[in-house]
């Protein structure tokens, strides 16, 4: 048989013009896929239609992408013979209930030019393997939204999870609100509404999502605006005899390009969050440096910036207890688990403090003998080397943290501060060595900086990938496309766990250069 | 308790004669069970049936009123056995399960059962796994039934036909004394719709009656000499008489118009989806009418030669849609027509696939290659010639949807227990790793990545009877098992065997409290009280009883530390045997339901609760991930910061957190950093301890100005 191209055939109607409409659901489980399903039903009946729904269940409450499928035509005293699940260029309707949902019905042909109204929601549920990746994994939205736009006939798009949380209510009313108001139903609004009102749970939040959807989707209101990224508003305080120093620094990245002096500020601002003003200093000693190497557009400067101002402020013990006792964290914490203004919050944090944790932060030169000690280490292991949950709302718990932060003042004496300066000292020269004849090449070695984080096992994890990358230097430079090949190696190691990525790029990398 | 309430639904099962009744496909089965006056009633649960096991427990007190007796079968080998009742004594029993696996679990009874025969009328109700969303092998339920001669019912999907089927199916069998099974497909056994109602009757003859009357028949007792008679009744007798009741009480449909040229036969369950395939060619109306001659087995074993003979006859061509492979009834129909000298063609796999479900794109592809074959005029000018054009212009998603494979819910209490897995595996590298069917077979998926092969309902430690290592100092297997698998058939295939082997390997028993994935279903060692079944019999016991000397019970699988030291303490120990580590903690959907509200209510009612939630510190939080990659937790995922100085997202817990504590154990047990906090939220707080938390909070507040004077801040 020779293969035929697909066969876009469409329904015909029955003898008095009543047609068979469509409609699919592609749902995340857990997001009450089930409830709009039936809600749907209903309305279609209480409107004088035949309707028939068929799902998948079984998985729907497991995280896994679930379907749902409803049929329904005007009752005219006959059967209609009802299909039990969509087919690919045949759905009238198509909701999603999640944008990568709605990519995969595009995905599916479930989307038909001409012939889908897709109603979808554009929030996202990352997926795990959007997760699990060391950088950044999550999957190219705007592709998604751009296919959608091409492959319906009408696009009723915008994020009904947020507007479901504002009135309190789920997404499913949501949807439901956005179906009705797309029109893409021959039903009334408020034969939508009763079915709501009918079904007897949380009736009130749902109409209102079920509104603010509807309004939204018919065109009345306008969308929420996408759920955005929302920074912390940080403030700076500055003590008055402290003043007079930090204007000094300030003043100094009043000096830098301009294309730098944002991105300085706000670097300079962490750094002496971190330490103290002095550190300050030894941060814009840094900046300068790339500054006085860079030119326009000053990228390089700009990486100086960015990644000095990381790799000072590394994560030690200090900095954790520093952050975890800070006033504004725990307005933070209140705000972010909604504690109200009569319930009390009780806070316990997780720690796990292991022999090197202990002696990076003693003085270098005890640390380092104790960390040449089996005795000593033994003894840790067996009796020290165990889980802590600390209670920052108690006394106790609050106050030895408290403790430890205070220790910042000696923090340039621990071991843990000698060997991060050593590493800061050698990839930052190393850099400004490659910035003599690559300023490109020079600015993705500090970007490597991004390749060191985490604590324990997986900043050790880190500084191998970082060490990876870095020894392919000698092959790369002098290169026209060092740089991009700079860049590359480090996106690799950034997409998985263990590094195989890399170790490829590396090869291919050998390969050319060999 | 089950996931699914049927309690509303079912006392639609006492509608009279002309009601209007409205519901899914299995509660249509239920009440037609009460209309054929069934005597008993039991099964196992799996999807796609595991919500007419629910709406039976749900209509016990229902069935009991009409004298029905009802069981959850501890397998289907149970439930099949159970058709035992309807050898001897005029009663019509009907059991559910799964196909094809639970047929495959029942078989030994279901072979035995259909040697003997029956005298009541016996119905397997079967749940065909097959196609989208099925989580099983693709195979099909049909060769059971031609192995052991059992007939085989596929009714249109739509309510009315499924609850005539069996009313079919009780007669049929009684007419021919042979059990029937009758399929229903994923969809049709959650399809929505209506059917006219019938009086409920009363068994005529009850499982007591039997029990004070007790029959036997040494004739019917499947042992030689008994099984050769047994064999030639099969074909001489109960054959022909089944044939008989299918043509005369036409179990078979005809839909069109027999003058046509070309037919289609098509099995019942794939009727609707033909009908839609013919619609969009403009080849039927909404409502089936065709001009296309169709042939409707509902009975698609046996066949009834006679009636096919007659449809092929004055036919040109004829196709044969039949889903899933081999192509029985096509490989049947093809020999009819050879042996009788007909020239009629007959298409089927070829025009259709040979494998895989038939959507509608399938069909429409499938019918429209056999119309341009045979019968070209029939079709519309636009499609037998050239089709529409290909969509073009939407671009390829492929690359950028992520799938999104089924996983553990959030605060799931089987995630740390392959949390820990996995880094027992980091800790004494890798090991071969046997799974076993139930929810935690989503180890086998990421973040986790974990398990080889799965064999079978509570046969994961069986699976790895093999791999035993004669190093005793070498690497053991791990091999998981669910409770659900554990009773269902693990006791004896797998601890048992284990035992009685002296199989060194780790077997982890994950007891979540209740067959979790069919639904939550109890199960024996279930923690709550059942007012109908004996519960709380701690698996840890039986397992002792099989004569397993290591067995460690964990009650809190959150305690991720102390999950990977126990395994790593099985896989070094030098006791020999089997080392059995049951971890116990009950399924959070299962506690959620129960206890949200009661939380709710308490804190409504001024009581002081407790409501835990995880957060994290985004400050601290490093954009790693490693925490993601030992947890896959729904409500842990990543977000931007909005910090330019930042370029990875870091991790955050929302709203959905149950406090499950699997976060922060993960983070302490594999050391990976101190961003995640628990957060206690204390509604309604006693006077004592608001006044202790104020005065803490001040003296907090002023060691933190304190701090503040004498540097500078930025947070």
């Amino acid at each position: 048989m020779t293969i035929q191209a697909p066969i876009i055939a469409r329904r015909s109607p029955g003898p008095q013009g009543e047609k068979i409409i469509t409609l699919a659901a592609l749902a995340v489980g857990g997001q009450g896929g089930g409830v709009l399903t039936n809600w749907i039903i209903d309305v279609a009946e209480a409107n004088g239609y035949h309707a028939q729904s068929t799902s998948v269940a079984g998985v729907a409450q497991r995280t896994g992408a679930t379907v749902y499928y409803v049929e329904m035509c005007k009752d005219t005293g006959r059967m209609p013979v009802f299909a039990l699940s969509p087919s690919e260029g045949d759905v009238d309707i198509m909701i999603a209930a999640e944008l990568m949902e709605a990519g995969r019905a595009v995905m599916r042909g479930f989307v038909t030019p001409g012939r889908t109204t897709l109603i979808a929601s554009t929030h996202r549920i990352a997926a795990v393997s959007e997760k699990v990746v060391p950088g950044d994994g999550r999957a190219d939205a705007s592709q998604v939204i751009d296919a959608l736009g091409l492959a319906a006939d009408q696009v009723v798009a915008f994020d009904m999870e947020t507007l479901a949380a504002k009135a309190g209510s789920v997404i499913s009313s949501s949807l439901f609100g956005a179906l009705a108001g797309s029109g893409a139903l021959p039903f009334p609004r408020d034969s939508y509404e009763a079915v709501i009102r009918k079904s007897g749970k949380g009736v009130d939040a749902s109409l209102r999502a079920f509104g603010l959807a509807y309004d939204c989707a018919k065109g009345d209101a306008a969308p929420p605006a996408t759920e955005g990224v929302k920074p912390h508003i940080r403030t700076l305080s500055v003590p008055a005899r402290l003043q007079a120093a930090w204007h000094a620094l300030e003043a100094r990245v009043d000096r830098l390009p301009a294309q730098a002096q944002e991105i300085a500020g706000l670097g300079l601002k962490k750094v002496v969050d971190y330490q103290d003003i002095a550190y300050g200093g030894q941060y814009l000693d840094m900046v300068e440096r790339a500054a006085k190497a860079d030119a326009a557009p000053f990228d390089l400067t700009q990486a100086a910036a960015k990644y000095a101002a990381n790799a000072l402020s590394y994560d030690d013990i200090l900095r954790v207890a520093d952050l975890k006792t800070r006033a504004s964290r725990h307005q933070r914490v209140r705000d972010e688990v909604r504690v109200k203004d009569d319930q009390l919050l009780q806070l316990t944090e997780y720690f796990h403090p292991r022999f090197e944790e202990f002696t990076t932060t003693l003085p270098a030169r005890l640390g380092a003998w104790l960390q040449q000690n089996r005795r000593a280490e033994a003894f840790y292991t067996r009796r020290l080397d165990r889980g802590r949950r600390i209670r920052t709302d108690s006394l106790m718990g609050f106050g030895m943290l408290w403790v430890v932060s205070a220790l910042r003042p000696w923090r340039r004496s621990l071991l843990r501060h000698q060997t991060e300066m050593a590493h800061v000292t050698a990839w930052f020269d190393q850099a400004m060595d490659i910035a003599a004849t690559d300023r490109a090449l020079a600015a993705e070695v500090l970007a490597n900086r991004r390749l060191i984080k985490g604590y324990s096992d997986t900043h050790a994890r880190g500084l191998s990938k970082f060490d990876r990358v870095m020894s392919a230097l000698p092959m790369l430079r002098g290169r026209p496309d060092a740089a991009d090949w700079m860049r590359r190696l480090r996106m690799a190691a950034l997409a998985d766990e263990k590094g195989n990525g890399l170790d490829g790029a590396l090869k291919t990398i050998e390969s050319f250069a060999a | 308790m089950a996931e699914r309430s049927f309690k509303k639904e079912v006392e639609q099962l006492r509608m009279g004669a002309g009601g209007t009744f409205r519901g899914e496909g299995i509660l249509a089965v239920t009440k037609a069970l009460l209309e054929n006056g069934v005597g008993y009633v039991g099964g196992y649960q799996g999807s796609p049936i595991s919500h007419l096991m629910d709406v039976f427990s749900d209509a016990q007190d229902l069935l009991a009123e009409y004298g029905v007796h009802f069981e959850n079968s501890a397998s289907e080998a149970t439930a099949a056995a159970m058709l035992a009742a309807s050898v001897n004594y005029p009663i019509r029993g009907a059991v559910a399960f799964k196909s094809t696996v639970g047929t495959n679990v029942a078989s030994d009874a279901l072979a035995n059962l259909a040697s003997g025969g029956v005298t009541g009328g016996a119905l397997v109700i079967l749940g065909e796994d097959y196609g989208e969303g099925s989580s099983i092998m693709q195979e099909r339920s049909h060769a059971f039934a031609m192995k052991s001669q059992m007939w085989l019912l596929d009714p249109r999907p739509n309510l009315t036909s499924i609850v005539e089927a069996v009313g079919h199916g009780f007669r049929l069998s009684e007419a021919s004394n042979t059990p029937v099974m009758m399929q229903m497909r994923i969809k049709s056994c959650h399809v929505h719709g209506h059917f006219t109602a019938s009086d409920n009757q009363r068994p005529a003859m009850t499982v007591s009656d039997a029990l004070q009357n007790p029959k036997r028949d040494l004739s019917r007792i499947v042992l030689p000499p008994a099984v050769f008679l047994h064999e030639n009744e099969k074909v001489e007798r109960r054959w022909p008489n089944a044939v008989d009741y299918v043509l005369q009480n036409n179990v078979n449909e005809f839909f069109g118009n027999p003058a046509s040229k070309i037919g289609l036969i098509v099995q019942g369950g794939t009727y609707n989806g033909v009908i839609r395939a013919l619609n969009r060619l403009g080849l039927a109306d909404i409502y089936g009418e065709t001009d296309i001659h169709i042939l409707c087995l509902n009975a698609v074993y046996p066949l009834c030669d006679s009636q096919i003979l007659e449809f092929c006859d004055g036919k040109d061509a004829v196709l044969l849609v039949e889903e899933g492979q081999p192509n029985f009834i096509e490989q049947s129909i093809g020999h009819m027509l050879y042996q009788n000298g007909r020239t009629t063609v007959l298409a089927g796999k070829g025009v259709l696939p040979m494998a895989g479900e038939y959507t509608g794109k399938r069909l429409i592809e499938g019918i429209a290659g056999f119309l341009r074959a045979h019968a070209p005029g029939l079709l519309p000018p636009a499609i037998a010639k050239t089709n529409e054009p290909e969509q073009t212009g939407i671009p390829d998603l492929s690359k950028v949807v992520p799938a999104r494979p089924p996983g553990f819910c959030t605060g799931c209490p089987e995630r740390p227990i392959f949390a820990a897995t996995k880094l027992v595996q980091q800790e004494l590298g890798e090991h071969h790793i046997a799974s076993d069917i139930g929810c935690h077979l989503f180890s086998i998926m990421p973040p986790f990545d974990l398990g080889s092969t799965t064999m079978g309902y509570g046969l994961g430690p069986a699976s790895a009877s093999a791999l035993q290592n004669r190093d005793k100092t070498g690497k053991r297997s791990i091999s998981f098992v669910g409770d659900g698998g554990f009773w269902h058939n693990g006791l004896t295939s797998s601890i048992g065997n284990a035992s009685f082997n002296q199989h060194d390997g780790l077997i982890v028993i994950v007891d979540n409290h209740y067959a979790a994935a069919t639904g939550g279903q109890d199960v024996l060692s279930s923690r709550a009280a059942n007012k109908s079944r004996k519960t709380n019999n701690p698996i840890a016991k039986a397992v002792e009883g099989m004569g397993v000397k290591w067995v460690r019970q964990i009650d809190r699988t959150y305690d991720v530390t102390k999950m990977r030291d126990t395994m790593i303490e099985a896989l070094t120990s030098t006791e020999p045997g089997p080392k059995v580590i049951v971890a116990s903690s009950e399924c959070m959907l299962n506690l959620q339901r129960r206890e949200k509200p009661a939380l709710a209510k308490a804190t409504r009612d001024g009581k002081r609760t407790v409501r835990p939630r995880f957060g994290v510190d985004e400050d601290i939080c490093t954009g790693d991930h490693a925490c993601m990659r030992l947890s896959g937790c729904p409500s842990l995922s990543v977000k931007d910061t909005g910090d330019p100085l930042r370029d990875d997202p870091v991790a955050a817990i929302d709203q959905t957190c149950v406090g499950c504590g699997n976060c922060g154990e993960v983070a302490d047990a594999a050391v990976l950093c101190p961003s995640f906090y628990q957060a206690d939220i204390v509604s309604n707080p006693t006077a004592s301890e608001k006044r202790r938390a104020s005065r803490t909070a001040r003296i907090i507040g002023w060691l933190q100005s304190r701090r503040d004077a004498r540097r500078m801040t930025f947070a």
